[in-house]
């Protein structure tokens, strides 16, 4: 197992590195030179040019690539080309809401999805089947910007519930904060829940149908019996490869929803630094994303050993 | 008085009857052997006991067990009975394991789900009941999971899972049938005992004579949903008095008539053929380990000659046709044929590849159900240079479909619309299509039933004498080795322990290992 685990965690950060490289050198390509752009149209040459002795742009795309690395292993972002403050703080700012958002909709695919695939895999071909398979078809097809628009126009405009939009801040109190991502989290958690629910099913009525379901039954378990304690653990491995897409997803792609929702999260700075050229701060974001995406692959790694004994001992 | 007692029992799917007027009875201590081709019925009866059958079934009729019609419980009822009176075992022992759950929690659930026992207790229970059917708790404790065990360890954690509660009746559905020939036997022997000793009365259920007869004290035969004849094992043996028996006992013993074909020349030579696999590296860090399947191999196969291959599976026979093939890279020797010579290496050029084909033991399997039987025939024609017209090749399909004993114009069809049987006639044509001089036949009769394989077998033997075939026949079952071939080779380990004249070595092994195959493999008692 810790071999396992140790072997998973260096293939982790090789793939950091690689994706460092990638992000880096693809911005580099990317035409638009952040001093240009900060200074306006009407800028002489030499200005532009002194900005970008100052930002350190005018050494060679090595030397800023390894000390950009270099600076990310301390802890050092570097400073926003345009706000001038650094990285790491517009960045810890911006997951105090992206971060809880994600895990908010998680959670919420998750608790709905699980019950509801369970149930629909223990009465296959009934009413209650065909009827969660429509519902989930629904989910996967509405766009969630549409349903976010329409969760606003219920629950804020119509019945003045939660607000429009907005987030007050962690330091105005736990409970406004969640009140806040209420709306945002069920928006974003929809569709996946819709996808995870027909995945849970589905796996769920391939284990139903393998040999070792007619053992337990001829054991003497009852059908839900055999459900419970055989088939949902064997179910269970394209259920957490699901979730941890799932995770990848509500962190990195949850800008439309912070835009209907004007809330401050990673999505809309790394939005708006690509418009303005802040590269720097694209970049940490993008990185910051790779990395989170890596480790919560890596979570379901270690999550996949935990239910497969057949996985602990290779690897 | 019988134990369980089925009488007058019809079950229908969706409205197509599938049993009709089954009638049989157990007695305690008694093994029923119940024996039929595939589709006679037989795991239907078995289900129609355990209520288990498939979702659309209709059951009518009566199955009493000491003095309770199941056919009248609930299923709450009948879950109680399950696993507590009535014990079941099944044919696939690789998948009827829940994999992620140690052998000891599998075998204690049985205890636990019927009794309120704790887990301590139950496990307790699994721990005797493992060692009673031969796994003893030093070599296989109870935290052992389900891959870690061979399938007849496997079985054997099945078996345990089904007596853990000494049930009245225990049902066996095909319990060898996916073991090789020593592991079979043991679990045989292993059955035997447990009745003896709790005195259960064990339905046996199987497609094999020659596996049951040599333990059942009666035997009920099956066809087509119905049971034809019952009766004590001997008085069943000895007259054979249903057409049907008869067959059945014919074919399984069937030697098909060929002319002696080996004409001493050497169309295949092996020589000192080694196949290591370097895998097995533990992961990122973990030591490379190497494997070596087929070990410094060397045979000669004659023109017109038939050389069995047999072993236990794993032993290597599989690969070691792959790398005659040219499907396998190997790591030292050569192989020559008709000629031409391969050595370690080197790539098989088409010109040679084109003088052997394969058949497949899954016939379905080795098919692209997407396309027609013309396409799937003609595929080995991507060998032969210059490429055949398209006219060519359909005359061809047509003459290969119809010396395999089908029609030209089945080549229209798909092959999902024919049974087992007729699948492996289209492969056999498909291997014919290009008169290759050898066909290599990997387990290529060991899925089907026993009268098709007697056809089957006919029909090698005719095709070996009209197009002067050799055939490389590699199978795990001795009997059908012996009624084929003129010589045979004796796998074991990747190695060639022994090989010779068929009946030499079936009569006189020579090898220890040899010895250990043959005593195991069941015998039919010719009776008649």
């Amino acid at each position: 197992m810790l071999r396992y685990a140790l072997s998973r965690l260096i293939s982790l950060g090789a793939s950091l590195l690689v994706a460092s490289g990638v992000v880096f050198f693809a911005l580099e390509i990317v035409p638009g030179d952040p001093a240009s752009y900060m200074l306006g149209m009407n800028a002489s040459p030499e200005t532009v040019a002194a900005l970008r002795a100052e930002l350190g742009l005018d050494t060679g795309a090595l030397a800023r690539y390894l000390g950009w690395v270099g600076g990310m292993l301390t802890g050092d972002f570097g400073i926003s080309y345009t706000y001038r403050v650094p990285v790491a703080e517009m960045i810890v700012d911006r997951m105090q809401v992206s971060l809880p958002l994600a895990f908010y909709a998680l959670f919420l695919s998750t608790a709905i999805a699980f019950p509801v695939g369970i149930w629909a895999a223990s009465r296959r071909g009934s009413l209650a089947d065909s009827g969660v398979m429509g519902v989930t078809q629904l989910g996967v097809a509405v766009p969630n910007f549409w349903f976010a628009m329409l969760l606003v126009l219920v629950f804020a405009i119509n019945l003045r519930w939660f607000s429009a939009g907005g987030f007050p801040g962690w330091d105005k109190g736990f409970w406004g904060g969640m009140k806040a991502l209420t709306l945002p989290a069920v928006a974003l958690a929809l569709p996946q829940a819709s996808i995870l629910a027909r995945v849970m099913r589905s796996a769920l009525l391939d284990t139903l149908g393998e040999d070792f379901i007619r053992t337990a039954r001829a054991k003497g378990l009852t059908r839900g019996q055999a459900l419970r304690r055989h088939a949902l653990r064997n179910a269970l491995i394209p259920v957490l490869t699901i979730i941890g897409l799932q995770f990848s997803f509500l962190l990195a792609g949850a800008i439309i929803i912070e835009n209907v929702f004007f809330l401050p999260g990673l999505g809309r700075l790394v939005f708006q630094a690509i418009s303005q050229r802040d590269l720097i701060v694209v970049e940490s974001v993008l990185m910051l994303l790779v990395f989170a995406v890596v480790a919560v692959t890596f979570a379901v790694d270690l999550a996949y050993a935990a239910v497969d004994p057949r996985l602990r001992r290779r690897g | 008085m019988s134990l369980l007692e089925i009488t007058g029992l019809d079950v229908s799917i969706h409205g197509t009857p599938v049993l009709r007027g089954v009638s049989m009875a157990v007695g305690p201590g008694e093994i029923l052997g119940v024996i039929g081709e595939s589709g006679s019925g037989k795991s239907m009866t078995a289900l129609s006991v355990l209520r288990l059958l498939p979702e659309g079934a209709e059951m009518r009729g009566r199955i009493r067990l000491g003095g309770v019609d199941l056919t009248a419980q609930s299923e709450e009822a009948m879950c109680d009975l399950r696993g507590r009176t009535v014990g079941m075992i099944f044919q696939e022992p690789m998948t009827a394991l829940n994999p992620l759950q140690c052998i000891g929690d599998q075998v204690a659930e049985t205890v636990r789900i019927h009794h309120a026992a704790g887990r301590a207790e139950a496990m307790a229970t699994a721990a005797a009941t493992l060692e009673r059917v031969g796994l003893t708790n030093d070599r296989f404790p109870l935290s052992r999971y389900p891959h870690e065990l061979s399938g007849g360890q496997r079985q054997r954690v099945v078996i345990a899972m089904a007596i853990a509660l000494r049930p009245k009746v225990l049902i066996a559905d095909e319990p060898t049938t996916a073991l090789d020939v020593t592991t079979q036997a043991q679990i045989l022997h292993l059955l035997k005992r447990l009745v003896a000793e709790d005195g259960m009365g064990l339905m046996m259920i199987t497609h094999d004579l020659a596996v049951v007869t040599g333990m059942a004290d009666r035997l009920a035969i099956m066809k087509d949903g119905e049971v034809v004849e019952t009766g004590g094992t001997a008085e069943v043996m000895q007259n054979l008095r249903h057409p049907y028996t008869r067959a059945l006992f014919e074919a399984s013993g069937h030697q098909p008539d060929r002319m002696a074909g080996d004409s001493g020349i050497p169309l295949l030579e092996v020589r000192n053929l080694t196949r290591r696999y370097p895998a097995g590296r533990r992961g990122m860090l973990g030591a490379r380990r190497g494997f070596t399947a087929v070990s410094d191999v060397s045979f000669t196969l004659h023109h017109g000659e038939s050389l069995g291959l047999v072993g236990e599976s794993g032993c290597g026979k599989s690969t070691l046709s792959r790398a005659i093939l040219g499907l396998e890279a190997v790591q030292g020797g050569r192989v020559w044929i008709d000629g031409g010579e391969v050595q370690a290496g080197e790539a098989m050029p088409a010109s040679l590849r084109a003088k052997m084909q394969v058949v497949f033991q899954d016939p379905y399997g080795s098919f692209n159900p997407r396309h027609r039987v013309s396409r799937l025939v003609a595929e080995p024609f991507h060998l032969v240079r210059p490429v055949p017209t398209a006219r060519e090749q359909r005359v061809a399909v047509a003459r290969a479909l119809e010396d395999v004993g089908l029609q030209g114009t089945d080549a229209h069809r798909y092959i999902h619309e024919f049974s087992g049987g007729q699948r492996q006639r289209i492969a056999i044509a498909r291997a014919l299509i290009i008169r290759p001089r050898l066909i290599i036949l990997d387990e290529a009769v060991s899925a089907l039933d026993v009268s098709i394989r007697a056809k089957i077998l006919d029909l090698l033997a005719d095709l070996s004498a009209r197009y002067a075939l050799s055939y490389l026949f590699i199978s795990h079952d001795l009997s059908v080795v012996r009624a084929i071939c003129d010589r045979v080779m004796v796998m074991k380990a990747g190695e060639i322990v022994e090989q010779g004249r068929a009946d030499d070595v079936f009569e006189n092994p020579q090898h220890e290992y040899t010895r250990a195959l043959i005593a195991a493999s069941p015998v039919l008692e010719s009776a008649a």
